[in-house]
């Protein structure tokens, strides 16, 4: 209905109606999907939460001074001594948990996009050098590769951990450690197909510098696959740090992630305390679910087999 | 043959690398003089201690004295438990071995059928919702949904227990758990724990492998010719979908063993992987290598079987190595 008067005024400039950029019909194709749609939004949210939590949340649950002993192992929406409820409950020496799983979350959330970062970063780069240079570099980092993807993540994250001991930044570097393979194979296999084409060619005809043709040409095309594997990643990071720090070899006890703060809740729930665990554990599944959705959608959208 | 050897070489060649990576890996952090030797204890007793493990030569000679070992057999004596860590952990082997097999059972049991609804309607709200159900399956973290099923069924009914293996029965001189009544009920909890992310693996198979099947002529032949539908779908569609089923569920098999950590720290349930985590947070350095070295044996003995299975079923793997 609403296009008939529309017509007459797209008339004089008749192209410019039909062009569509790649991002354009990308964030089109990705609106259409509501469940993906929600997902993000729901992400967006959390994210948000995490950053803002030192405004946001109750109390600051690793300042000790406002902590009260008193208040230890309130039920869901008990009120404090001084009259504030505890909405999610409280842990047994009084911190809120609301605040603890805010607080939770920007470890949670800082270790999984920082290391899936740092982790792309270097998977790029190994793998556009492995498909630009070919020969024996090549076979290298893809015997690398595929040694490392031989192995199942948790235990290689076991073995790092064993031996650089319990820490954020370890976790980091165990999870970089662990995902680079992935992106290196992905873009490997991408940059091989693209470099062939024409205008990898062309760009060698016009004596553009090795690095140019990589980085300004050959590099954006082979992004699109590692979106998808990326955001993928971020929630498989996230939930691999939850689940080592849960085993106790992974974040220190003075910066709970939410996997830490389940753990810590583990001995309460046999006595009937669930909100200690469950809670952060609930914060956990909403957070990956959300990221998945993301990613499962972005999939469908940018796998060229599945388009017309 | 040129293939079998080369892919043996290789298999051999990453156990190699390993054992150097784990080993001065593990060794070169830590002090376990500090975490194993009473603060009490006087000077001469820490010297007497370290020498008994050899804890005061040098690295490399450390390592000389491991590789000697570990091709005996021997990787080392447990700081902890005084004992070979070898020993520890073939002891321990069964319980993971028990667990493991059950939540593969569990998984194709489950899975499969799942998966095939799901690829003869994938637009039907059957088919959509066991898909919807295969992704919470893979977002889920393990050590979470198996708390949550402490929670459930072992608190609040209280049907089954949580912790332990139960009573065991012994057949082969090794002790198993699904042999009894008591041993198989706690049992259910932690295969369903552990089986809970190869399901939803085997249902997205299941499904691709349907879907891809049933356009196939032999199907619309076998229809033709009148066989009845569960023959078609049971007898000539699942004969040819379970293949890539069966190859990746051998080749998962391993990471179901290593995976097995989480859910016997949630469930206590005596096996390697509550032995390694305990091992890490002891520093209890011989148990830790043992564990990565055994593991990785393992890992590399399951590949190069898959590698063989392939190279016999599709000669052109064969040529490409050997050209």
């Amino acid at each position: 209905m609403t296009t008939i008067p529309a017509t007459p005024m797209l008339n004089p400039a008749p192209v410019e109606v039909s062009v569509e950029t790649p991002a354009q019909r990308l964030v089109r194709k990705f609106v259409a999907n509501r469940l993906a749609l929600g997902g993000l939004i729901v992400f967006v949210l959390i994210a948000l939460a995490a950053i803002l939590a030192p405004l946001i949340a109750p109390q600051n649950p690793y300042d000790l001074a406002v902590l009260d002993i008193m208040d230890g192992s309130l039920a869901p929406g008990e009120l404090s001594g001084d009259g504030k409820p505890f909405l999610l409950g409280s842990d047994e020496q009084g911190r809120d948990m609301l605040s603890a799983i805010l607080y939770g979350l920007r470890i949670s959330i800082g270790v999984g996009v920082g290391s899936t970062v740092i982790a792309l970063t270097i998977g790029l780069a190994m793998g556009l050098f492995a498909a630009y240079s070919g020969g024996w570099r090549d076979a290298l980092v893809m015997r690398l590769v595929d040694l490392q993807l031989g192995f199942p993540p948790i235990l290689i994250a076991l073995i790092l951990l064993a031996i650089l001991g319990r820490g954020v930044d370890k976790v980091m570097i165990a999870l970089v450690a662990l995902q680079w393979a992935y992106y290196a194979r992905t873009v490997r296999g991408n940059a091989l197909v693209e470099r062939r084409k024409e205008y990898i060619e062309a760009a060698r005809c016009l004596g553009l510098p090795y690095s140019r043709i990589v980085f300004g040409h050959l590099m954006p095309n082979c992004l699109p696959p590692l979106i998808v594997v990326a955001t993928m990643q971020v929630a498989h990071a996230i939930a691999l740090e939850a689940t080592l720090s849960f085993l106790g070899v992974g974040v220190p006890v003075t910066e709970p992630s939410l996997g830490m703060l389940i753990a810590n809740g583990f001995d309460f729930m046999m006595s009937g305390r669930y909100w200690v665990s469950f809670f952060p554990g609930v914060t956990l599944l909403i957070t990956v679910v959300s990221i998945n959705l993301v990613g499962d959608h972005l999939r469908d959208i940018l796998n060229p087999r599945l388009q017309k | 043959m040129g293939y079998v050897i080369n892919r043996l070489l290789q298999g051999l060649m990453v156990i190699a690398v390993m054992a150097v990576l784990v080993f001065i890996g593990v060794y070169a952090i830590g002090n376990p003089v500090d975490m194993l030797i009473s603060p009490e204890a006087d000077q001469a007793e820490i010297q007497a201690t370290i020498v008994r493990m050899g804890l005061d030569k040098p690295l490399w000679e450390q390592f000389l004295a491991f590789i000697n070992g570990a091709l005996h057999g021997d990787l080392g004596t447990s700081f902890l438990y005084n004992e070979p860590a070898v020993r520890l952990i073939l002891e321990r082997f069964p319980a993971t071995l028990e667990l493991a097999l059950a939540a593969i059972l569990m998984a194709i049991l489950v899975g499969i059928p799942l998966g095939v609804i799901a690829g003869l309607k994938p637009n039907g709200i059957v088919g959509r919702a066991i898909m919807t159900i295969s992704i919470l399956g893979f977002s889920l973290p393990t050590f979470w949904v198996g708390m949550m099923l402490i929670m459930i069924f072992a608190v609040n009914i209280g049907w089954l227990p949580s912790t332990g293996r139960g009573e065991t029965a012994s057949l082969f001189g090794v002790q198993w758990s699904f042999l009894t009544g008591d041993g198989l009920a706690h049992l259910i909890l932690p295969a369903i724990n552990l089986a809970l992310f190869k399901t939803s693996l085997v249902i997205r198979l299941a499904r691709a492998g349907t879907r891809e099947v049933i356009s196939q002529d032999y199907i619309k032949f076998a229809r033709a010719k009148g066989l009845s539908e569960p023959r078609v779908i049971l007898v000539h569609m699942m004969k040819n979908m379970m293949i890539p089923v069966v190859t990746v569920l051998g080749l998962e098999f391993g990471s179901v063993v290593a995976f097995a950590v989480v859910t016997e720290t949630v469930f206590s349930w005596p096996g390697i992987g509550k032995l390694l985590i305990s091992s890490i947070v002891h520093l209890d350095r011989p148990v830790i290598v043992a564990y990565l070295m055994l593991t990785v044996m393992l890992f590399v003995t399951i590949n190069f079987l898959v590698d063989l299975i392939y190279a016999l079923l599709d000669p052109r793997v064969r040529r490409k190595e050997s050209a």
